[in-house]
């Protein structure tokens, strides 16, 4: 008798195809077939995509190279206690992996993040480079208004490089789009939580990571079939810890590290990967009330936009706390969810991470939730110790979790 | 003739190291007794019901500090005083035992490992703990996180003022808007609030017009360093010269007559043909001119400043020496647009400025300073400088021709600093140099 076939494995194979694209294949055939309409490339962790959908640019979140690129140029640019993402994007960009982008957005997570900016400037000056300065001030008269400019200026820029003018009902139609997308992204992550061994963390990982080549439209199509074969598949449930894992928002694990985890003993019920795929909590609040936020007005797509990073915009390491309190909604995510503990995974030399983490864990220690914690890098290929780790972190969880 | 060796921040571990420093200069006298004075009134600020707010050097808003009648406490300058004084290396121990990763900035660990000591300052006194933390968010992440982390252990408000970055290195109208705007709307208020009083615009026109004096002579100490022979060291001496305006007494009086006076001093050594003089005393004829990028290693300043001054190798300018502000770039405190004003100031800090701005810089200072060199510190702790400088370097020497050289080490962990490598270095580059000359290349 034969295994039960899994309906979601083409899904979840075009899905890892997609990831491992490193030379942007797909994006040059999206470029070919509306035009040689512009795709620009944004580095974690977050940039608004549906501003560049608007303006009919395909905005591609860049994750560095992975484990599956061999850094040798890259190397040239860093000292040896910077983190690696910035060497494996060099490298890809130098190594021309990068060559179907027209230009790079670059947010404002970190120093590295920040000077890669300059450094991709005078590296490729023929392909257009832009800051992105997110705002750490967050009332809509102050930080509200800045990140409204910063988005007009850097839409404005590429227009005069060939993207179509922003426009109010094409940002509109954009952000309802994008919503759609968040309500799907949503559905994933309650399934995962709710039956982790029928959606992965390592499945969910791919699924929404896909997002960050495709058009939001082909995303959402991606997530609707999935969603909708999930149930027929053929699962088993294991006796796992549930945890969170946190501390991955930039550079990624290599998958094969996610995997390692949920082999470990773990279900990883929620993370932080990707997370300027997720960053922002719910809907864009396009015609919400959302109460006086004046001068700007969600009815307004472009002041909905910035709103939704100003009002809901995720609580993570790159972000100012101003009034809460720091780990408050991790402890909560971990409540929420129902996990048993949390996992900090951050990657070397992470200055966000790494100086937030002494925080977490006060928080953690105060709520009594067990964590563990460990340091990898993007090209990471030695598990076993983490595996160690982590499998007696969810036995240690298991046998002393309700002493 | 007397040595800018000594003041209240020289170390008595590293004096021990070095002859006697002789009799000072009236300038360093005064910076001596400015500084002791300062941390005296810090020591009774609390009983004399004095608030006080920590903040940072780059953006500082010490005119507005002062005006709201608040005195500020500078947590990097306490660390590198730490460093200087022998005693991070316990503090970032202490700091990475309470769970701070070995991979993160050593000034914050430094600072945490002071406060987990009992926040014993420079003089040996407990400094006292912030009312607010004023947060100036001005070309480094750190600094936030790292006032994140104090608020965890001071529980005091926290004054969040975001500088926008410099990607190009110009300021627009949108830039200077925000700033100014939450000046008005949470800063001033947030200081009103915290010191009990509201702030006095006339006194604050009154201070920037005090700074914009000082900024004034010292450019003129800074560009002193175009001459040839170097009256100064623009960065191990620089690091004194910054002293006063990068600390507490931008906006005073203090500052003003110091500044006088130092000026004074330099120009009168360029009158006797003077260089500058070293950790050990004058140091001999000018046989390097170099420019540096980077911040100095704190924990073996003085080691680290006989690797050049006992090559005769003089730094005419620095990039270090600007964190607090680009002066020479022509900004002047301005008292009739104090806000506007302090809102250029906050973000035209050198290390706000992207890196292609960062790069014409330093090779305006290659060029005007005629340096035959210049060298790259690049220190673990600090992204915001480190993070490209390998791209600087390529730059640098295919634009002028100037070889450079590159060293690491850190701020103040003492576990960063090998000195033999980096001494072995600069031996090597200092000989290329000469190598050069002979060859005519200089």
């Amino acid at each position: 008798m034969s295994a039960p076939t899994d309906p979601c494995a083409p899904l979840l194979a075009r899905a890892e195809a997609l990831l491992e694209d490193l030379s942007l294949h797909g994006v040059a055939a999206w470029k070919a077939a509306h035009g040689g309409a512009p795709a620009i490339g944004i580095m974690p962790v977050f940039a608004p995509r549906p501003l560049f959908e608007a303006i009919g640019v395909l905005p591609v979140n860049i994750y560095g190279g992975g484990d599956r690129v061999d850094v040798i140029k890259g190397d040239a640019y860093y000292q040896s206690y910077i983190c690696h993402i910035p060497r494996s994007t060099i490298e890809m960009g130098l190594g021309g992996q990068l060559d179907a982008l027209d230009g790079m957005v670059f947010p404002s997570t970190c120093d590295v993040i920040r000077n890669l900016s300059g450094m991709w400037r005078m590296l490729f000056p023929q392909k257009y480079s832009a800051y992105l300065d997110l705002p750490q001030t967050f009332e809509a008269p102050l930080g509200g208004l800045f990140y409204r400019h910063e988005l007009s200026r850097i839409a404005a820029e590429l227009v005069a490089r060939g993207a179509r003018p922003l426009d109010a009902d094409r940002l509109r139609e954009a952000i309802i789009v994008e919503n759609r997308r968040r309500a799907l992204l949503a559905d994933l992550a309650s399934l995962r939580a709710r039956e982790p061994w029928r959606l992965k963390a390592s499945e969910a990982y791919l699924l929404t990571r896909a997002g960050a080549v495709l058009p939001c439209a082909e995303h959402i199509e991606l997530l609707e079939a999935f969603l909708a074969a999930a149930p027929e598949r053929p699962v088993r449930a294991y006796d796992n810890v549930r945890v969170i894992v946190l501390g991955a928002f930039c550079e990624q694990p290599p998958i094969g590290l996610i995997r390692t985890l949920e082999r470990s003993g773990c279900d990883l019920v929620d993370d932080d990967f990707q997370l300027g795929l997720c960053a922002i909590d719910g809907a864009i609040p396009l015609d919400e009330d959302v109460g006086d936020q004046s001068p700007l007005d969600t009815h307004d797509p472009l002041d909905a936009l910035v709103l939704s990073y100003t009002l809901r915009g995720q609580a993570t390491a790159t972000r100012y706390i101003a009034d809460g309190v720091k780990g408050e909604a991790l402890v909560n995510r971990v409540r929420t969810l129902g996990a048993e503990g949390v996992i900090l995974a951050a990657p070397s030399f992470c200055d966000p991470a790494l100086l937030d983490q002494p925080m977490i864990e006060q928080a953690l220690n105060d709520a009594g939730i067990p964590f563990t914690s460990f340091k990898y890098a993007e090209n990471s290929a030695q598990f076993q110790t983490i595996r160690e780790q982590a499998g007696a972190f969810s036995d240690s969880v298991k046998l002393w979790g309700a002493a | 003739m007397s040595t800018q060796t000594a003041s209240l921040s020289t170390p008595t571990t590293a004096r021990a190291a070095g002859p006697a420093p002789a009799a000072k200069d009236l300038s360093q006298q005064r910076q001596k007794e400015m500084l002791a004075d300062y941390f005296e009134k810090l020591t009774r600020a609390k009983e004399a019901g004095q608030k006080i707010v920590y903040t940072f050097v780059p953006g500082n808003l010490n005119e507005l500090i002062a005006a709201a009648g608040m005195m500020n406490v500078l947590p990097e300058i306490n660390a590198l005083q730490s460093g200087m004084r022998g005693r991070s290396g316990g503090y970032i121990t202490e700091a990475e035992k309470h769970g701070h990763s070995e991979d993160v900035c050593t000034y914050v660990k430094c600072d945490i490992g002071m406060m987990l000591n009992g926040n014993i300052g420079p003089t040996g006194t407990k400094l006292p703990e912030p009312d607010l933390l004023l947060l100036s968010y001005t070309g480094c992440f750190t600094f936030m996180k790292w006032f994140e982390l104090l608020r965890e252990h001071y529980k005091c408000p926290v004054a969040m003022l975001h500088v926008p970055y410099q990607p190009e290195g110009r300021i627009t109208p949108d830039m200077r808007k925000y700033i100014v705007d939450q000046l008005e709307k949470s800063i001033i208020p947030a200081l009103e609030k915290v010191s009990g009083r509201k702030l006095d615009r006339d006194d604050l026109a009154a201070r920037m017009a005090l700074s914009s004096k000082a900024e004034d002579d010292l450019v003129a100490v800074w560009e002193s360093a175009k001459h040839t022979p170097s009256p100064i060291d623009g960065y191990f001496g620089g690091v004194y010269y910054i002293g006063p305006i990068f600390s507490a007494f931008r906006g005073t009086q203090g500052a003003v007559e110091y500044y006088r006076e130092l000026r004074a001093e330099v120009e009168e050594r360029i009158r006797l043909g003077l260089g500058p003089v070293g950790p050990d005393g004058p140091i001999g004829p000018e046989r390097h001119r170099l420019v540096v990028e980077g911040p100095p290693n704190w924990t073996s300043f003085f080691d680290f400043w006989r690797m050049f001054s006992r090559e005769n190798a003089v730094v005419c300018a620095s990039t270090y020496t600007r964190v607090g502000g680009l002066y020479d770039l022509g900004f002047r405190h301005d008292p009739d647009r104090a806000l506007e004003s302090l809102a250029e100031y906050c973000l035209g800090c050198y290390t706000n400025l992207g890196l292609p701005s960062r790069i014409d810089l330093l090779e305006k200072y290659i060029r005007e300073y005629q340096a035959d060199g210049f060298l790259i510190n690049s220190v673990k702790s600090c992204n915001s400088f480190s993070a490209g400088q390998l791209l600087i370097l390529q730059e640098l020497e295919k634009r002028t021709g100037v070889p450079g050289g590159f060293i690491e080490s850190d701020l103040v962990d003492p576990r960063y600093f090998g000195k033999a490598n980096i001494d072995n270095r600069l031996q090597s580059y200092f000989q290329m140099l000469d190598a050069r000359k002979a060859r005519g290349y200089a």
